[in-house]
Protein backbone atom coordinates (compact mmCIF):
# COMPACT_ATOMS: atom_id res chain seq x y z
CA UNK A 1 0.00 0.00 0.00
CA UNK A 2 1.48 3.26 -1.18
CA UNK A 3 1.72 6.04 1.40
CA UNK A 4 0.14 9.38 0.47
CA UNK A 5 2.39 12.42 0.25
CA UNK A 6 -0.38 14.72 1.29
CA UNK A 7 -4.00 14.43 2.34
CA UNK A 8 -6.93 16.75 2.91
CA UNK A 9 -10.47 16.11 4.13
CA UNK A 10 -13.56 18.19 3.57
CA UNK A 11 -17.09 17.90 4.84
CA UNK A 12 -19.88 19.64 2.99
CA UNK A 13 -23.62 20.05 3.38
CA UNK A 14 -25.50 18.55 0.46
CA UNK A 15 -26.50 21.94 -0.93
CA UNK A 16 -26.09 22.39 -4.66
CA UNK A 17 -24.15 25.62 -4.14
CA UNK A 18 -21.36 23.46 -2.67
CA UNK A 19 -20.78 21.67 -6.00
CA UNK A 20 -18.65 24.57 -7.16
CA UNK A 21 -16.85 24.79 -3.85
CA UNK A 22 -15.94 21.07 -3.93
CA UNK A 23 -14.49 21.45 -7.44
CA UNK A 24 -12.43 24.47 -6.51
CA UNK A 25 -11.12 22.89 -3.31
CA UNK A 26 -10.04 19.65 -4.96
CA UNK A 27 -8.43 21.37 -7.94
CA UNK A 28 -6.57 23.81 -5.67
CA UNK A 29 -5.18 20.86 -3.70
CA UNK A 30 -4.17 19.09 -6.92
CA UNK A 31 -2.42 22.19 -8.28
CA UNK A 32 0.90 21.10 -6.76
CA UNK A 33 0.97 18.28 -9.35
CA UNK A 34 1.20 20.98 -12.02
CA UNK A 35 -1.60 19.46 -14.12
CA UNK A 36 -2.38 20.58 -17.65
CA UNK A 37 -5.59 22.54 -18.22
CA UNK A 38 -7.14 19.37 -19.62
CA UNK A 39 -6.13 17.27 -16.63
CA UNK A 40 -7.46 19.79 -14.12
CA UNK A 41 -10.73 20.01 -16.04
CA UNK A 42 -11.01 16.22 -16.04
CA UNK A 43 -10.60 16.14 -12.26
CA UNK A 44 -13.00 19.02 -11.65
CA UNK A 45 -15.62 17.41 -13.84
CA UNK A 46 -15.36 13.96 -12.27
CA UNK A 47 -15.59 15.49 -8.78
CA UNK A 48 -18.58 17.55 -9.86
CA UNK A 49 -20.37 14.40 -11.06
CA UNK A 50 -19.78 12.49 -7.84
CA UNK A 51 -20.75 15.40 -5.57
CA UNK A 52 -23.86 16.17 -7.62
CA UNK A 53 -24.91 12.53 -7.34
CA UNK A 54 -24.73 12.78 -3.53
CA UNK A 55 -27.02 15.82 -3.64
CA UNK A 56 -29.56 14.70 -6.24
CA UNK A 57 -29.65 10.96 -5.51
CA UNK A 58 -28.18 10.00 -2.14
CA UNK A 59 -29.87 12.79 -0.21
CA UNK A 60 -32.82 13.34 -2.50
CA UNK A 61 -35.18 13.39 0.48
CA UNK A 62 -33.32 15.92 2.56
CA UNK A 63 -29.98 17.30 3.69
CA UNK A 64 -26.95 15.26 4.53
CA UNK A 65 -23.19 15.47 4.74
CA UNK A 66 -20.77 14.80 1.92
CA UNK A 67 -17.30 13.65 2.92
CA UNK A 68 -14.41 14.22 0.56
CA UNK A 69 -10.88 12.94 1.06
CA UNK A 70 -8.15 13.86 -1.40
CA UNK A 71 -4.78 12.14 -1.35
CA UNK A 72 -1.71 12.76 -3.43
CA UNK A 73 0.86 10.07 -4.11
CA UNK A 74 4.28 9.99 -5.73
CA UNK A 75 4.33 9.97 -9.51
CA UNK A 76 1.45 12.44 -9.90
CA UNK A 77 -1.28 10.13 -8.69
CA UNK A 78 -4.35 11.70 -7.15
CA UNK A 79 -7.16 9.87 -5.40
CA UNK A 80 -10.44 11.59 -4.57
CA UNK A 81 -12.93 9.78 -2.39
CA UNK A 82 -16.49 11.12 -2.24
CA UNK A 83 -18.69 9.53 0.38
CA UNK A 84 -22.29 9.96 1.47
CA UNK A 85 -24.55 8.37 4.06
CA UNK A 86 -27.56 8.50 1.78
CA UNK A 87 -29.92 5.96 0.22
CA UNK A 88 -27.29 3.77 -1.44
CA UNK A 89 -27.43 2.14 -4.88
CA UNK A 90 -29.37 -1.09 -5.39
CA UNK A 91 -27.35 -2.31 -8.37
CA UNK A 92 -24.03 -0.54 -8.87
CA UNK A 93 -23.20 -2.29 -12.13
CA UNK A 94 -26.50 -1.17 -13.62
CA UNK A 95 -26.10 2.35 -12.24
CA UNK A 96 -22.75 2.64 -14.03
CA UNK A 97 -24.21 1.77 -17.42
CA UNK A 98 -24.34 4.72 -19.83
CA UNK A 99 -27.75 6.44 -19.92
CA UNK A 100 -29.02 4.65 -16.83
CA UNK A 101 -30.80 7.11 -14.56
CA UNK A 102 -33.43 6.87 -11.88
CA UNK A 103 -34.33 10.54 -12.16
CA UNK A 104 -35.14 11.50 -15.74
CA UNK A 105 -35.92 15.16 -16.41
CA UNK A 106 -32.71 16.79 -17.55
CA UNK A 107 -30.49 14.09 -16.02
CA UNK A 108 -28.81 12.19 -18.82
CA UNK A 109 -27.54 9.16 -16.91
CA UNK A 110 -24.00 9.88 -18.03
CA UNK A 111 -22.41 10.95 -14.74
CA UNK A 112 -20.58 7.67 -14.20
CA UNK A 113 -19.55 7.54 -17.87
CA UNK A 114 -18.00 10.99 -17.51
CA UNK A 115 -16.14 9.93 -14.35
CA UNK A 116 -14.88 6.76 -16.02
CA UNK A 117 -13.71 8.46 -19.16
CA UNK A 118 -11.97 11.34 -17.33
CA UNK A 119 -10.23 9.22 -14.67
CA UNK A 120 -7.98 6.17 -14.83
CA UNK A 121 -10.11 4.23 -12.37
CA UNK A 122 -13.46 4.68 -10.65
CA UNK A 123 -14.37 2.51 -7.68
CA UNK A 124 -17.92 2.44 -6.32
CA UNK A 125 -18.94 0.86 -3.04
CA UNK A 126 -22.54 1.13 -1.98
CA UNK A 127 -24.96 -0.33 0.48
CA UNK A 128 -28.71 0.29 0.40
CA UNK A 129 -29.79 2.52 3.26
CA UNK A 130 -26.18 3.10 4.32
CA UNK A 131 -24.56 5.18 1.61
CA UNK A 132 -22.12 5.25 -1.26
CA UNK A 133 -18.40 5.78 -1.65
CA UNK A 134 -16.98 6.75 -5.03
CA UNK A 135 -13.21 6.74 -5.45
CA UNK A 136 -11.67 8.52 -8.42
CA UNK A 137 -8.06 7.77 -9.32
CA UNK A 138 -6.00 9.58 -11.88
CA UNK A 139 -2.32 9.94 -12.62
CA UNK A 140 -1.50 13.43 -13.74
CA UNK A 141 1.35 13.71 -16.23
CA UNK A 142 1.60 17.42 -15.69
CA UNK A 143 2.60 20.33 -17.88
CA UNK A 144 6.19 19.19 -17.71
CA UNK A 145 5.48 15.87 -19.39
CA UNK A 146 9.18 15.01 -19.41
CA UNK A 147 9.04 14.65 -15.63
CA UNK A 148 10.14 11.25 -14.30
CA UNK A 149 7.15 9.02 -13.56
CA UNK B 1 -24.67 31.79 -14.31
CA UNK B 2 -25.83 34.50 -16.71
CA UNK B 3 -27.84 34.07 -19.91
CA UNK B 4 -28.68 36.78 -22.35
CA UNK B 5 -30.53 36.28 -25.57
CA UNK B 6 -30.08 38.25 -28.79
CA UNK B 7 -31.46 37.76 -32.24
CA UNK B 8 -29.06 37.21 -35.10
CA UNK B 9 -30.72 36.97 -38.52
CA UNK B 10 -33.43 34.30 -38.16
CA UNK B 11 -31.85 32.81 -35.06
CA UNK B 12 -31.97 33.52 -31.36
CA UNK B 13 -28.53 33.35 -29.78
CA UNK B 14 -28.36 32.46 -26.08
CA UNK B 15 -25.06 33.61 -24.59
CA UNK B 16 -24.19 31.50 -21.55
CA UNK B 17 -21.75 32.86 -19.02
CA UNK B 18 -20.26 31.03 -16.03
CA UNK B 19 -20.19 27.47 -14.71
CA UNK B 20 -22.78 25.08 -16.10
CA UNK B 21 -23.45 22.54 -13.37
CA UNK B 22 -26.48 21.09 -11.58
CA UNK B 23 -26.71 24.16 -9.34
CA UNK B 24 -26.84 26.60 -12.24
CA UNK B 25 -28.59 24.61 -14.97
CA UNK B 26 -32.23 25.19 -13.87
CA UNK B 27 -32.12 28.98 -14.27
CA UNK B 28 -30.49 28.64 -17.70
CA UNK B 29 -33.09 26.11 -18.78
CA UNK B 30 -35.96 28.30 -17.61
CA UNK B 31 -34.66 31.33 -19.48
CA UNK B 32 -34.18 29.45 -22.75
CA UNK B 33 -37.50 27.62 -22.55
CA UNK B 34 -39.40 30.75 -21.66
CA UNK B 35 -37.91 32.51 -24.67
CA UNK B 36 -38.55 29.55 -26.99
CA UNK B 37 -42.19 29.34 -25.97
CA UNK B 38 -42.78 33.10 -26.09
CA UNK B 39 -40.93 34.00 -29.29
CA UNK B 40 -41.06 30.72 -31.25
CA UNK B 41 -37.78 31.29 -33.15
CA UNK B 42 -36.81 29.03 -36.09
CA UNK B 43 -33.28 28.49 -34.81
CA UNK B 44 -31.70 28.64 -31.43
CA UNK B 45 -27.95 28.88 -31.00
CA UNK B 46 -26.41 28.22 -27.62
CA UNK B 47 -23.19 30.23 -27.42
CA UNK B 48 -20.80 28.63 -24.92
CA UNK B 49 -18.11 31.31 -25.32
CA UNK B 50 -18.47 32.37 -21.70
CA UNK B 51 -18.84 28.90 -20.18
CA UNK B 52 -15.91 28.23 -17.86
CA UNK B 53 -17.00 24.79 -16.64
CA UNK B 54 -19.41 22.09 -17.72
CA UNK B 55 -20.35 18.63 -16.46
CA UNK B 56 -23.15 16.21 -17.38
CA UNK B 57 -25.68 18.87 -16.41
CA UNK B 58 -24.67 20.60 -19.64
CA UNK B 59 -25.39 17.38 -21.55
CA UNK B 60 -28.82 17.27 -19.94
CA UNK B 61 -29.44 20.90 -20.81
CA UNK B 62 -28.58 20.49 -24.49
CA UNK B 63 -30.34 17.13 -24.80
CA UNK B 64 -33.45 18.51 -23.12
CA UNK B 65 -33.54 21.62 -25.34
CA UNK B 66 -32.99 19.43 -28.41
CA UNK B 67 -36.06 17.35 -27.61
CA UNK B 68 -38.21 20.33 -26.73
CA UNK B 69 -37.18 22.43 -29.72
CA UNK B 70 -37.31 19.72 -32.36
CA UNK B 71 -40.88 19.03 -31.27
CA UNK B 72 -41.55 22.72 -31.95
CA UNK B 73 -39.80 22.64 -35.36
CA UNK B 74 -36.95 24.78 -34.12
CA UNK B 75 -33.38 23.76 -34.87
CA UNK B 76 -30.65 23.88 -32.26
CA UNK B 77 -26.92 24.34 -32.54
CA UNK B 78 -24.12 24.91 -30.08
CA UNK B 79 -21.12 27.10 -30.75
CA UNK B 80 -17.93 28.45 -29.17
CA UNK B 81 -17.33 25.31 -27.13
CA UNK B 82 -14.15 25.10 -25.07
CA UNK B 83 -12.09 21.97 -25.76
CA UNK B 84 -13.38 20.61 -22.46
CA UNK B 85 -17.08 21.27 -23.09
CA UNK B 86 -16.67 19.82 -26.58
CA UNK B 87 -15.13 16.67 -25.13
CA UNK B 88 -18.02 16.23 -22.68
CA UNK B 89 -20.63 16.71 -25.42
CA UNK B 90 -18.87 14.31 -27.77
CA UNK B 91 -18.79 11.73 -25.02
CA UNK B 92 -22.57 12.00 -24.83
CA UNK B 93 -22.90 11.63 -28.60
CA UNK B 94 -24.55 15.02 -28.88
CA UNK B 95 -22.68 15.63 -32.14
CA UNK B 96 -25.10 13.19 -33.75
CA UNK B 97 -28.07 15.37 -32.79
CA UNK B 98 -26.92 18.96 -32.95
CA UNK B 99 -24.18 20.89 -34.72
CA UNK B 100 -21.31 21.42 -32.31
CA UNK B 101 -18.80 24.12 -33.07
CA UNK B 102 -15.58 24.60 -31.14
CA UNK B 103 -14.08 27.94 -30.20
CA UNK B 104 -12.10 29.42 -33.05
CA UNK B 105 -13.86 27.26 -35.62
CA UNK B 106 -15.29 29.07 -38.61
CA UNK B 107 -18.92 29.30 -39.60
CA UNK B 108 -21.53 31.31 -37.75
CA UNK B 109 -24.51 29.95 -39.67
CA UNK B 110 -24.05 26.33 -38.78
CA UNK B 111 -27.66 25.98 -37.72
CA UNK B 112 -28.59 26.00 -41.41
CA UNK B 113 -27.08 22.55 -41.73
CA UNK B 114 -29.78 21.09 -39.53
CA UNK B 115 -32.56 22.46 -41.72
CA UNK B 116 -34.60 19.96 -43.64
N1 LIG C 1 -24.37 8.73 -4.45
C1 LIG C 1 -25.43 8.07 -4.95
N2 LIG C 1 -26.42 7.63 -4.12
C2 LIG C 1 -27.50 6.96 -4.61
N3 LIG C 1 -27.67 6.69 -5.91
C3 LIG C 1 -26.74 7.09 -6.79
C4 LIG C 1 -25.57 7.81 -6.36
N4 LIG C 1 -24.81 8.06 -7.45
C5 LIG C 1 -25.47 7.55 -8.50
N5 LIG C 1 -26.63 6.96 -8.13
C6 LIG C 1 -27.57 6.22 -9.01
O1 LIG C 1 -26.89 5.90 -10.21
C7 LIG C 1 -27.59 6.42 -11.35
C8 LIG C 1 -26.61 6.81 -12.43
O2 LIG C 1 -25.79 7.91 -12.02
P1 LIG C 1 -25.18 8.88 -13.12
O3 LIG C 1 -24.44 9.97 -12.43
O4 LIG C 1 -24.44 8.05 -14.11
O5 LIG C 1 -26.47 9.45 -13.87
P2 LIG C 1 -27.53 10.53 -13.34
O6 LIG C 1 -27.01 11.21 -12.12
O7 LIG C 1 -28.85 9.85 -13.21
O8 LIG C 1 -27.56 11.57 -14.54
P3 LIG C 1 -26.42 12.67 -14.88
O9 LIG C 1 -25.26 12.43 -13.96
O10 LIG C 1 -26.07 12.43 -16.30
O11 LIG C 1 -27.05 13.97 -14.66
C9 LIG C 1 -28.42 7.56 -10.79
O12 LIG C 1 -29.56 7.83 -11.58
C10 LIG C 1 -28.79 7.04 -9.40
O13 LIG C 1 -29.87 6.15 -9.46
MG1 LIG D 1 -25.11 12.00 -12.00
Amino acid sequence: MQKPKNEVKLQLDSRSVNEGYARVAVSAFAAVLDPTVEEINDIRTAVSEAVTNCIVHAYRNGMGKIYIRVRLFDGGKIEVQIRDRGCGIADVQKAREPLFTTLGGDRSGLGFSVMESFCDRVRVRSELGKGTTVTLIKTVKGRDASREP
Amino acid sequence: MQVHIETEDAAAVCYLDGELDHHNAPSVREKIDEYAVGSTPKHIILDFGGVTFMDSSGIGLVMGRYKLLSAANCTLSVRNLSPHAYKVMRLAGLDALVTLQKRGEKGGKQYAKAEK
